[in-house]
């Protein structure tokens, strides 16, 4: 589904992906994880389409598309969901009503009628359950006010809403106490299938408890330095990321 | 370079003041006279505001006036219907409707649908014969002339006006648009419309104005509305403005409140050249309530000044002040607002925010808070924004696969909603609306 090939890209002149390579199959879950300043965000973000990151080499296949080549709308609407680390506030704007809009957005990008406002509030009750949001929540402007296991339920609500193909999170788990940390697993654990696959970029092996990975990958100075199980995530946890940072350092001594 | 705007205006000035009165021999309202040539003298004797003005130190109009216009061009008759007219705007609420062309009330234009028990309509000609003293009473009472030449300038030359009145204890439950109309087809046209309304006792409310440029050459219009409440009446003022390009207005709105009194003030700005808005409230009891909101969303090279003030001159009383701008293109937004508490004022609660969106590197705005406060005990505060588009917003609501454009207007809309939402009327909100979205989706 998912093929990045070299991909190398900066911010403001400064290097941060030195040559990613990974590849993502349908009904697969891909743990990105690495110390601090790694680039793991960087990776969420020029995938997703994030304008103020320049592209400097490399490529990125997404389902037979130049995915590089699509603007951020085009990209989410091709199936792509980025759950951002630090969910905004949108003042003025709910919810529900951006919800609508980007929904049939996509649909009307797919092919597929515009959903009716009877058919939309199902879906979005629907979806509600599944992170056991609330409706209050929705119909008030976005984020706003919102504590930090709300905005990242409401993140994982919107993934819900628009079923993509590939979903990014970016450090889901940042700032989430026990319990928000469940639901929103849960959540994205519901959501899986065999025909889509996700990206969890995180810091903590924690997280990976609740949202099993098939695959561990370890990113170090933009690049991963190390692949391996969920085994790989528990030895992490267990000595820290100096070993990798030596053992990297070593080969391109 | 500004005497030489200044001579030009003063010796147009002189020429208009002269064919005015022998214009006026015998169809005079003389009892507006001792109001006009006070206004004249103030006028004379302040002369009309230089660049070094620190009122006008951002909207230097009297030289776009001195450059455009010719002040002593007589004003022109221009035939029109009440159907054209309300479609030139398709504003779908049921109303009174009053019709000024050219600056000058035309009432048989106009269409009341009100009882009169409830909405009695004069021209100043009326009054003066029916209830001679009246006008004099009012006319220029509140809106005065030494405080704005702008003001003396209309006041000066005042003679076909409209009295609006709401008889005390009475609802006036459709409201009173008033359409001005300028005939611009031909040459240049120039208009001094003048507004009285007295809201009763006990009473309540609502004017809309509208104003509409037609041709292509430009308009001037110098409009001044005094707007009096009674002891516990409401009222609001909606004030649309979208004209044309080629459109200058410049005027005052006093609005005077006595003990227990409400009243909005709400402008929306969306189009014309030049344009200047003195609004002015005199919260002069206990227990009021005055509120003033302004959208302007400009583009092209519109220049748009609210000008406002809200004089707490009793205790106990509350104003609450929000206007926001999206500047665009090489648009400017100039905002000042005034709010004075009186020593005896004290526990006013006087509230007011500005907030800036730039579109645009070469859109600008100045604005400018001025509290001046002399009672000691009461709670005010005051706050301006300057900012552009948050980019972050755009970004998130393209990522769940909003256009680009779609998303900066979805944000934009909702940055100008908190005002829209103050429209009561729901065919005067969903008109806006569409106005605002139509520029919106450029």
């Amino acid at each position: 589904m998912l093929k990045i090939k070299d991909l190398k890209a900066s911010i403001e002149e400064k290097e941060i992906l030195r040559g990613i390579n990974l590849e993502v199959k349908p009904g697969e879950v891909h743990a990105i994880m690495g110390p601090n300043g790694s680039g793991k965000s960087t990776l969420a973000s020029v995938l997703a389409g994030r304008e103020e990151y320049e592209v400097t080499g490399g490529a990125v296949d997404f389902m037979g598309s130049d995915l590089l080549e699509l603007s951020a709308e085009e990209r989410a609407r091709e199936g792509i969901f980025l759950a951002f680390q630090y969910p905004i506030e949108i003042p003025g704007v709910t919810t529900t009503n951006f919800m609508k809009t980007a929904l049939n957005q996509i649909r009307e990008h797919r092919g597929l009628e515009k959903l009716d406002a009877v058919a939309f509030l199902k879906k979005m009750k629907e979806k509600m359950k599944l992170v056991e949001i609330d409706q209050s929540l929705l119909s008030r402007s976005l984020n706003e006010g919102f504590s930090g296991g709300e905005k990242k339920r409401n993140e994982i609500f919107q993934m819900a809403m628009l079923e993509p193909k590939l979903a990014i999170l970016d450090e889901t788990d940042s700032g989430l106490d026990i319990d928000a940390l469940r639901i929103v697993a849960n959540g994205v654990n519901a959501l899986k299938s065999s025909d889509n696959a996700t990206i969890v970029v995180t810091h903590y092996q924690r997280l990976l408890d609740y949202i099993v990975p098939d695959f561990v990958h370890v990113l170090y100075n933009g690049r991963i330095v190390k692949s391996g199980t969920k085994d790989l995530a528990l030895e992490l946890e267990e000595k820290g990321y100096d070993w990798i940072k030596a053992e990297a350092n070593l080969e391109t001594a | 370079m500004d005497s030489k705007f200044k001579n030009i205006l003063d010796q147009e000035l002189v020429a208009k003041a002269e064919a005015f009165s022998s214009s006026l021999n015998g169809s005079a309202i003389d009892e507006l006279q001792s109001a006009r040539s006070e206004a004249l003298g103030y006028l004379k004797t302040t002369g009309f505001p230089a660049k070094k003005t620190e009122a006008y130190k951002y909207t230097n109009i009297s030289k776009d006036i001195a450059q455009n216009f010719d002040l002593s061009l007589k004003p022109k008759s221009t035939e029109l219907t009440l159907k054209e007219i309300k479609g030139l705007f398709n504003v779908g609420i049921e109303a009174n409707h009053l019709v000024f062309i050219n600056g000058i009330y035309n009432s048989s234009l106009s269409e009341i649908n009100s009882d009169d028990s409830e909405l009695v309509i004069s021209t100043f000609d009326e009054i003066a014969s029916t209830n001679p003293g009246k006008l004099d009473a009012l006319v220029g009472k509140y809106a005065k002339a030494s405080k704005d030449p702008f003001t003396a300038l209309n006041t000066a030359f005042t003679n076909n006006g409209v009295l609006v009145e709401i008889p005390k204890n009475r609802e006036l439950s459709l409201p009173v648009i008033t359409y001005f109309i300028a005939d611009a087809t031909e040459d240049e046209c120039i208009s001094f419309p003048r507004t009285l309304y007295v809201i009763g006792q006990n009473a309540k409310a609502d004017f809309i104005h509208f104003t509409k440029s037609l041709g292509e050459h430009k308009t001037l219009k110098n409009q001044v509305d005094e707007i009096i409440l009674g002891e516990n009446a409401q009222g609001s003022l909606y004030k649309i403005q979208d004209d044309c390009e080629t459109s200058y207005a410049v005027g005052e709105t006093k609005v005077y409140q006595p003990n227990n009194s409400r009243f909005s003030a709400i402008t929306i700005t969306l189009n014309g050249a030049v344009i200047r808005n003195n609004l002015n409230i005199d919260v002069d009891g206990e227990g009021c309530e005055a509120n003033m909101y302004g959208l302007y969303l400009t583009k092209g090279k519109t220049h748009v000044d609210n000008q406002t003030e809200v004089d707490h001159i009793k205790p106990n009383s509350y104003s609450n002040e929000l206007y926001k701008g999206i500047m665009d293109e090489n648009s400017k937004g100039v905002f000042n607002g005034k709010i004075y508490v009186r020593r005896e004022a004290q526990k006013t609660n006087a509230f007011q925010s500005n907030n800036n969106v730039l579109l645009s590197d070469t859109a600008t705005v100045n604005t400018k808070p001025q509290l001046e406060i002399w009672a000691d005990d009461v709670k005010c505060s005051h706050g301006c924004t300057i900012g552009q588009l948050d980019e972050e917003a755009v970004f998130y609501l393209r990522s769940r696969g909003i256009g680009e454009d779609s998303a900066r207007a979805m944000i934009l809309r909702a940055f100008a909603r908190e005002v829209l939402e103050k429209i009561e009327y729901e065919g005067l909100k969903e008109y806006v609306e569409n106005e605002i979205t139509k520029r919106l989706s450029l």
